[in-house]
């Protein structure tokens, strides 16, 4: 069940950006923290990247994506962060009211003083780079076969062609190999390796697959699942090379054509993105253009190193925190009023205490009934009285007042609520 | 001991469909045979949704006629089978003087074809109402009678109420040849056995050329595929409020680029006659044409914000015109043979195909009854088909009372469009089950946002497989043949 | 006879096409290396080249049917095709913890493979 209504600081996304956030946010003071993943448990994408090379710089280790993931995890664990599994959130208000949607808690709305948006990004699919031909089964992006293959464990091809030279791309060529599929070539449509030149050696290299650069695919044959594809070089402005098309059988291609950055819910909230990057404009500190509104990791813009990711969810963290920890404090300073007995409604609605240290504040209200007998007009804290006026009569029609003077400063300060109420002496 | 139907309707299309709930209407043993693992796997759910008006059919023609008494049909038909659709009104836009004159032939057309509410309007109203519009638009005829719809929800939407009201659908099954006793049909032969009826319908699209000759009927009539080819734009980011048409040429209407009920903006399609009717591959020059038309009607249109592509082939005929007088050779076939007894033979149903389709279906109860059916109306006939929750147009207060009705309807499948467990598994368990992924794709719109299935996907292979008691292996894209998964990494269980 | 091998050096980023000359397995010299790294690399290459490994092995009851495990050190590379078949016969129980042992000493090499993370028993 949901703790509270209203959160310090909730992070959207428990990949390695939302779990340094939220870590970093606790640390830094705030009060409450909720991390919401849609997924069945924390983690994000690391999950799934069971290969080695992630915490070089942070940790000084070489762990697998699912390590490093958990290092941290237990770390935000540690430190009583609110955690909420299989829920999406849904919608985002630019004034941080979240929209989150489960089988197991409902539909529900929640208040945030501060958000960091860590959604990570999605990736490049076969419709955005227009490979014409059929729309067979079998075109998979390589995150998605990595999903069947190391977390599900499901096998997606047997021969497979891969488009692209990114490092899930070639890290995928290896994974496959691994587990007994044949990945019979790797297109690349640059005169240059996508991703990391490590990958090339240990991923392609090592396994005697061969890549080709200023290569793509041309046309997808088969109806119903992938049959070939036709591959083909491309001159330095991406044109066709007449002749030099190749038709090659293949059941699956897998494509590691890129990655963006996922911003579906940033737009809801009013967040401006850069078009370049497809992430939102952050300052110094993380923030969008939205006020507390913070984003971290991926879905700020494509990283090569998972380690930077956790940085900038630290920083990111950090910064969330002190927002929501000024936005309290201010409406700490704040006692709401409230009409008691008698009466229909008091401006002002509420208070800044801080004001009456310095300066009177006048009440105004008016009554629900004409009393036309003496009365008295009270303001308390529901235990203590704290000032009170006589009149001789009150009326709907006449407004009544009363003043809260500096000296009434201590007692105000003390109360979360005053309420007036008016009744007969 | 076999089955005697009295109407075997081959092909489940959107008229198939239409046929089968006209027919289920009356007492009496409807089968619908389609070939496919779904309903509306051909034309009918790969058009460009639109609901024609009816003044670029040649008046005089089979085509006119039905389009525009279909037209009126549909607020009816989609308040009693709870489909998405709208009258969005649509414009032919001529874009240059030169364009203007063909602009007021077709409003003249028009009227002889009985179209109502037409406007002609001019330049700068034209840039007022759609302000992407190429500017050097000179005018445009405003059909206010055309709509937009979910032509695949109308196909199962028919096909719902159909089965609802009795009749049987029988899904991978394939007609193969007539059943004949002499001159008389009285069944057909299909790849899971043969069927016997009084009347056998041909509503086989594509095919129908195919299934025709199979009775000796019109040898001469022959179906080319003409193959038309789109791009679906991101919502976000591409957003035009309006069906605009070009002026139409000897290739057709041309290349639209119209808002959707789905919200997205596509373009297309274009007219290429092929050869082979399962080509359904996108071309690099096909796309090429789309774009060229797309842009030449909204010069501001950025290709790089298209998140898919789609094929349709149209089922076009070469079926003459029966109107004395008109010369028209391209029109529908709706008819009862001489040459042989218990066909009705369609042949030919190209656009407006799925604005006549209503049309279609009462013209051939009405050329049964003229042929001697007596109709008797089924008691229980109930002509609504209840829709079902759509999780994503639902306000934030309606999607909390109907997760708190079926928790299942809170876990978000499809993030990109909202499509909610609850209504996948509504989607299997429905009168026509949803059985491989693209009919659930069809039938909710998931896996068709910015990711293209790329988070839902393998949670919708889990939740098929569970749903349906098959093996993740088994799962399909489309039917027999479009398996996803291979084999189980290590062979584990579970 | 003295020969010429090209690779690609991995020991930072940077990627630094190598090329080592080599006669009768000995290391006569290395160019094109940026650092000291390199000259490291490319001894170890030519001699014992090694590289991490990591798979899923299956694992019974647990929260999913594949646990992720990997190599706490480089393994020999010609020794990947065997150190994977050894690795494939390996079933645990969960729930299991992280960088506990689930294969000890692979094929003699004095490398243990460890579950790269913890994983609960279902349900």
């Amino acid at each position: 069940m949901l703790a509270k209504q209203i959160y310090d600081v909730v992070v959207v996304g428990s990949g390695p950006g939302g779990v340094a956030a939220a870590i970093e946010a606790k640390k830094a003071g705030a009060d409450d923290v909720l991390i919401i993943e849609r997924d069945t448990e924390l983690g994000g994408i690391l999950l799934q990247c069971i290969h080695n090379g992630f915490g070089l710089e942070l940790l000084k280790e070489d762990l697998p994506g699912p390590g490093y993931a958990q290092h941290f995890i237990e770390e935000m664990l540690s430190l009583h962060v609110e955690v909420l599994l299989n829920t999406m959130v849904m919608d985002i208000t630019p004034q941080r009211h979240l929209f989150l949607s489960s089988k197991e808690h409902g539909y529900v709305e929640i208040e945030a003083r501060a958000i960091v948006l860590a959604m990570g990004c999605r990736e490049r699919t076969r419709a955005q780079i227009r490979i014409p031909g059929y729309r067979p089964n079998g075109i998979f992006t390589a995150g998605t076969a990595q999903r069947w293959v190391n977390v599900e464990g499901y096998m997606p091809g047997k021969e497979v062609v891969i488009l692209g030279s990114g490092d899930i791309g070639m890290i995928m060529a290896r994974r496959l190999t691994f587990e007994g599929a044949h990945v019979e070539r790797v297109l690349e449509i640059q005169s240059y390796l996508s991703g990391l030149s490590r990958n090339l050696v240990q991923c392609l290299q090592d396994y005697n697959i061969p890549l080709q650069l200023n290569h793509t695919i041309k046309r997808i044959l088969g109806k119903n699942r992938v049959e070939a594809i036709e591959a083909v070089q491309v001159d330095e402005k991406w044109n066709f090379v007449p002749g030099t098309e190749e038709v090659i059988p293949c059941d699956t291609l897998l494509l590691s054509v890129g990655l963006i950055p996922e911003n579906e819910l940033s737009r809801k909230a009013g967040v401006k993105l850069d078009p370049i990057t497809s992430g939102p404009y952050v300052d110094e500190t993380f923030q969008t253009n939205v006020p507390g509104i913070f984003a971290a990791g991926n879905v700020v813009h494509v990283y090569d190193l998972v380690d930077w990711v956790s940085e900038a969810g630290f920083s990111a963290g950090k910064s969330a925190a002190k927002y929501a920890i000024a936005l309290r404090n201010a409406e700490a300073r704040y006692t709401p009023l409230v009409a008691g007995k008698n009466v229909r409604y008091v401006v002002p609605h509420k208070l800044d205490k801080s004001t009456l240290e310095k300066e009177d504040i006048r009440l105004q209200m008016r009554v629900t009934r004409p009393i036309e007998q003496p009365v008295w007009v009270e303001v308390h804290d529901g235990e203590n009285l704290i000032t009170r006026k006589a009149e001789r009569y009150v009326r709907p029609g006449e407004m009544v007042t009363i003043v809260l003077k500096a000296k009434n400063y201590a007692d105000v300060a003390k109360s979360s609520k005053l309420t007036i109420d008016i009744n007969p002496r | 001991m076999q089955e005697k139907y009295d109407y075997i309707i081959i092909g489940g299309g959107v008229v198939g469909c239409m046929l089968a709930r006209w027919l289920s209407r009356y007492e009496g043993k409807v089968l619908l045979i389609e070939k496919e693992a779904d309903v509306g796997m051909g034309c009918s759910s790969a058009n460009t949704a639109i609901v024609h008006a009816g003044y670029d059919p040649l008046p005089g023609s089979l085509k006119a006629r039905m389009n525009v008494k279909g037209n009126a049909m549909w607020d009816t038909l989609a308040g009693e089978l709870n489909f998405a659709f709208e009258r969005r009104g649509d414009y032919v836009v001529a874009i240059g003087d030169d364009e203007l004159p063909l602009v007021h032939k077709l409003m003249d057309q028009g009227k002889q074809n009985g179209v109502p509410g037409m406007l002609m309007i001019d330049g700068p109203e034209m840039r007022a109402r759609e302000k992407h519009i190429n500017p050097e638009t000179s005018g445009a005829l405003w059909a206010s009678t055309g709509g937009i719809c979910d032509p695949f929800q109308v196909t199962v939407a028919a096909g719902e109420n159909a089965v609802m009201n009795g009749a049987k659908l029988l899904l991978n099954t394939a007609f193969q040849d007539f059943i004949m006793e002499g001159k008389r049909i009285i069944g057909v032969r299909t790849n899971r056995g043969d069927f016997l009826g009084r009347w056998v319908i041909n509503s086989a699209g594509i095919y129908s050329d195919e299934v025709m000759h199979k009775a000796g009927v019109r040898p001469e009539f022959i179906i080319k595929p003409r193959k038309g080819e789109y791009y679906i734009f991101d919502r976000a980011d591409v957003s035009i409020d309006n069906v605009l048409f070009p002026v139409p040429s000897h290739k057709g209407k041309g290349i639209l680029v119209t808002t959707t009920l789905h919200e997205n903006t596509i373009a297309g399609p274009n007219g290429t006659i092929i050869d082979d009717k399962e080509d359904t591959s996108t071309t690099k020059e096909g796309l090429a044409e789309v774009a060229d038309g797309a842009l030449k009607l909204v010069p501001s249109l950025n290709l790089r914000y298209s998140i898919a592509n789609f094929v349709g082939l149209r089922p076009m005929g070469n079926g003459p015109c029966k109107t004395p007088g008109v010369v028209y050779n391209n029109d529908y076939i709706i008819e009862i043979p001489e040459e042989v007894q218990g066909l009705v033979n369609l042949g030919g149903i190209e656009s407006p195909g799925l604005t006549s389709a209503p049309a279609i279906a009462e013209e051939v109860v009405d050329m049964l009854r003229d042929a001697g059916e007596k109709f008797v109306a089924k008691k229980d006939w109930d002509p609504i088909r209840p829709g079902r929750p759509r999780f994503r147009n639902m306000s934030h207060k309606d999607r909390q009372l109907l997760v708190e009705m079926d928790p299942r309807f809170g876990q978000v499948i499809c993030r990109c469009e909202n499509i909610t467990e609850g209504e996948i598994i509504a989607e299997i368990h429905a009168p026509i089950p949803a059985r491989t992924y693209d009919a659930i794709k069809r039938r909710t719109w998931l896996g068709t946002g910015r990711c293209q299935g790329g988070f839902d996907m393998t949670r919708v292979v889990t939740i098929l497989s569970r749903e349906l008691g098959i093996s993740p292996l088994e799962v399909t894209k489309r039917g027999t043949g479009s398996e996803y998964l291979f084999r189980q990494t290590k062979q584990v269980e579970g | 006879m003295a020969e010429e091998v090209n690779f690609i050096c991995t020991a930072c980023p940077q990627g630094c096409s190598l090329t080592v000359l080599m006669e009768n397995g000995e290391v006569l010299g290395v160019t094109g290396n940026s650092c000291k790294k390199g000259l490291d690399y490319a001894n170890a290459e030519t001699s014992d080249p090694r590289r991490m490994v990591a798979t899923t092995v299956k694992i019974h009851n647990g929260f999913h049917p594949l646990l992720p495990v990997y190599t706490e050190r480089p393994v020999p590379k010609p020794m990947i095709p065997q150190v994977l078949a050894e690795i494939r016969k390996v079933e645990v129980e969960a729930p299991v913890v992280m960088k506990s042992v689930v294969l000890e000493n692979v094929l003699g090499t004095g490398i243990n493979v460890l579950a790269s993370r913890s994983m609960p028993a279902k349900g």
